[in-house]
């Protein structure tokens, strides 16, 4: 598990994690859209125990500040950990199945608080997912 | 149909079995064998969130799970039983004396365990607990998902070159 770049984000809004290089890959579309991507944390839980993932996002939400986590299936290991981390700790939110739409709106964000901006970017995430009709 | 499928996974539920077993085997039902799961119901409602709406969830201690095993053998849907661990694959194999193959399909690193694959972390004993399985009649194969190839214990203990 790594940051997406050098030391790190300075003050980081958001900690994406999920399967493979899944965030890498999301948080680069990030930065490449629109040069935030240093608003996001990077994780993956390549080759870890479900404890490790845990002990991770919890070391990452102390060390950024980060309160909002962003996971890419809402059954797996890592939802399951950041679940576990939410259960003890109101502030934090957790938002799974996210996407490209839901980052962007979400690193753009002034919404008053972590959830409020969560809860938009997740609508614009939903939003998003769509069937291009023919003609 | 019943069990298609006896897992060793330490995390449990998660995308590799929801989706990537439980998608070919078209999975309709899954057996969780944890006695601390069983015992709590955070811990259940936390694992049935994670099963999408079409499969069903079952909870059971180890003691539990050898008293229904014939119930979830029975059931006419395809299904995948998973214990967090070695031994507690062992105790149901040992229990149930019906199992004829079991998967491992993750346990990662801690202390005490070394490196077998890159899924595959174990303790001498959990290397001896395997063997047990084995000695018991029960064939054990290392695979992650299906597409992986499908590695038998000898191979699994003897490790993979780094």
């Amino acid at each position: 598990m790594s940051d997406t770049e050098g030391a790190g984000p300075q003050n980081p809004k958001a900690i994406v994690v999920g399967h493979g290089e899944f965030s890498a890959g999301l948080v680069s579309a990030v930065g490449q859209i629109c040069g935030l991507a240093d608003k996001l944390v990077v994780l993956s839980n390549v080759g870890q125990s479900p404890q490790d993932i845990e002990a991770t996002l919890r070391h990452e939400l102390a060390r950024t500040g980060a309160r909002v986590i962003f996971t890419d299936l809402p059954g797996g290991s890592a939802t399951i950990a950041a679940r576990r981390i939410a259960k003890d700790n109101p502030d934090i939110v957790l938002v799974s199945g996210v996407n490209l739409a839901t980052l962007l709106d979400f690193v753009f964000s002034s919404a008053g608080t972590p959830e409020e901006a969560a809860r938009s970017a997740a609508e614009r995430g939903k939003a998003s997912l769509i069937v291009i009709e023919r003609g | 149909m019943a069990i298609q499928l006896y897992r060793i996974d330490d995390r449990l539920i998660h995308g590799q079995v929801v989706v990537g077993w439980g998608q070919p085997l078209n999975a309709r039902f899954l057996v969780l064998v944890d006695d601390l799961v069983a015992s709590s119901d955070w811990e259940k409602e936390l694992y049935r969130m994670a099963v999408p709406p079409e499969m069903d969830i079952y909870f059971a201690d180890i003691d539990t799970a050898i008293k229904e095993h014939g119930r979830y053998a029975g059931d006419p849907r395809p299904g995948i039983l998973i214990t967090g661990d070695i031994a507690s694959m062992l105790r149901l194999v040992r229990g149930v004396k019906a199992i004829g193959s079991v998967n491992l399909g993750g346990i990662h690193h801690r202390a005490g365990r070394s490196e077998k694959l890159r899924y595959v972390f174990l303790t001498p004993d959990e290397e001896n607990q395997l063997r047990a399985l084995e000695g018991s009649g029960v064939e054990v194969i290392a695979q992650d998902v299906p597409s992986a190839r499908a590695r038998p214990l000898t191979e699994v203990l003897e490790g993979e070159a780094k």
